[in-house]
């Protein structure tokens, strides 16, 4: 009988994952506490940076689950050691006792109601960067009547200490600008804005998508962090802030306003941290031996990470680091149990 | 009027509110290469007028960009068109045929 591995969080790193471990002979216990497998991939409509389809990504991904056990709407009601083993009991009543747990639990995104200055939940035409992809990917036409001026609002959440992140959620530079390349395509004349503090364009093809959102979709950015939005009596937007480059102030009338959510620490690690006694870094991400040499291995026997529980990812960054820790478990579980 | 002795001050803010910028479109059409700019600055490090003068490539562009072309007529009369500036460009952007160009659509021809 194949060995069982317990991996928390059914979202693109605990499937790949759990593909992984299958692939090396084990039988994974894959346990999601939503309705749906795919974690936040289910929710995009396109990837940067070459607007693929994200289902074409994650499809595959749920069609090859034979071998793997998974449960949906299913967390962990408590985890116990047990000499050298981890007992893992399910909200289902099911349990499992195995040698290793993968967390996958990934990230939450930043709830941008928390910053008030913006009016999200407030002004009409105030949404998010999710909120965004839900649209493309539903095709449901903004309800909103001429949309002419359109800004995007980096770091939403991110490198913000009052907000409670200090890091840098990575994924949304990037985002932004493919977000504003997707408006321009649909609303072709209307102006698009963004507001960065920094553009952080780190990944193969994102300098070129910069590129291309100057060049052919005439997106203007302009460095400055937008400090606050209000509303008119029709509902349009004042948003405003500094021209960093320019030195001066600056005030411009918008029809509708992306804030970029960033990624914060998955509102559940604390918990599963305390279950399994590892520790969360000052950042509410988990820590794992060593961010460059064992990103994937945690400060407790048979206790392994993957993905964005760590910390932001990009998807190919996060299912590479599901493999390497489907590796690391495998090898793990090869060396002599000490008796 | 009795003079209490305050007035008001103009507002500086930038005004982009009216957001078409026919000039600037005409210019993208003709040097479709000025969208490109990051402005990183080098340009202007470079330039051999900026030393003595107000010159700043950098500047120019975006203050075109923000639709202030009265602002770079006391910039871009320094220039030399020595082409130091085309040298440096990260983005590869001809800045010497750009620097033209504005003169031609800005209509600073006769001015230089
Ligand atoms: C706006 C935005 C756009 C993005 N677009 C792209 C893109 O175009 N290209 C790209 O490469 N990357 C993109 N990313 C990054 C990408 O979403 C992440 O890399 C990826 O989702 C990380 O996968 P994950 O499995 O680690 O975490 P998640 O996707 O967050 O999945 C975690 C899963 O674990 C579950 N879970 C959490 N806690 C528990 C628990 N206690 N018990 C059981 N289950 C639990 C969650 O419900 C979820 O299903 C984007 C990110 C954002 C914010
Ligand atoms: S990726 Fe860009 S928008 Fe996101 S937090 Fe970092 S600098 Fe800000
Ligand atoms: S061409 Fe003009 S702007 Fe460029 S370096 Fe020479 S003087 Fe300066
Ligand atoms: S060197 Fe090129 S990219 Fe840099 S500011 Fe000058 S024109 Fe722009």
């Amino acid at each position: 009988m194949s060995q069982n591995v317990v991996v928390i969080g059914g979202g693109p790193a605990g499937i790949e994952a759990s593909r992984r471990l299958r692939d090396l002979g084990y039988t994974p216990i894959l346990i999601e506490k939503t309705p749906v497998l795919g974690g936040h991939l289910a929710r995009w409509d396109r990837l940067f940076p070459e607007g693929i389809e994200a289902r074409t990504v994650l499809d595959p991904m749920v069609a090859d689950l034979d071998g793997i056990k998974y449960f949906t709407e299913t967390e962990v009601s408590s985890i116990n050691r047990l000499k050298d083993t981890w007992v893992v009991k399910l909200s289902n009543g099911l349990s499992a006792q195995v040698r290793a747990i993968l967390l996958t639990t990934g990230f939450d995104l930043f709830k941008a109601e928390k910053k008030e200055e913006y009016g999200y939940g407030i002004y009409e035409r105030v949404i998010t960067n999710a909120d965004l992809e839900d649209w493309f990917k539903s095709g449901a036409a903004p309800q909103f009547d001429a949309v002419n001026v359109i800004g995007f609002v980096h770091c939403v959440g991110s490198r913000d200490e009052k907000a409670g992140n200090r890091q840098c959620s990575k994924v949304c530079c990037v985002t932004a600008v493919k977000q504003a390349c997707e408006i321009k395509e649909k609303f072709p004349d209307a102006t698009v804005y963004c507001f960065y503090m920094d553009l952080r364009m780190f990944g193969r093809k994102y300098e070129d998508l910069y590129l291309k959102a100057q060049k052919d979709y005439g997106i203007r950015f302009v460095r400055g962090r937008v400090s606050e939005v209000s509303e008119d009596n029709d509902g349009h937007l004042f948003v405003k802030a500094e021209d960093t480059l320019f030195g001066k102030p600056l005030k411009i009338k918008m029809d509708l306003l992306v804030l970029m959510a960033g990624m914060a620490p998955a509102a559940d690690n604390h918990q599963l941290a305390r279950m399994v006694n590892i520790q969360t870094g000052e950042d509410g991400f988990y820590l794992p031996q060593s961010i460059i040499g064992s990103p994937c291995t945690s400060s407790r026997e048979g206790i392994f990470f993957a993905g964005a529980a760590t910390g932001p990812k990009t998807l190919p960054e996060t299912l590479s680091e599901a493999a390497s820790a489907a590796l690391a478990i495998d090898r793990y579980l090869k060396t002599p149990q000490k008796k | 009027m009795i003079d209490f002795g305050y007035g008001l001050t103009p507002s500086s803010t930038l005004k982009i509110e009216n957001v078409a910028n026919p000039a600037f479109e005409e210019l993208r059409q003709r040097e479709p290469d000025v969208a490109k700019c990051i402005a990183c600055g080098s340009c202007t490090a470079s330039c051999s007028a900026g030393v003595f003068t107000e010159m700043s490539l950098r500047r120019v562009i975006l203050s075109l960009q923000r639709g202030r072309e009265k602002e770079t007529l006391p910039m871009l009369q320094h220039c030399m068109l020595c082409g130091k500036c085309l040298l440096v460009c990260p983005r590869g952007i001809n800045t010497r045929h750009l620097i033209l160009s504005i003169g031609k659509v800005y209509k600073m021809e006769e001015d230089r």
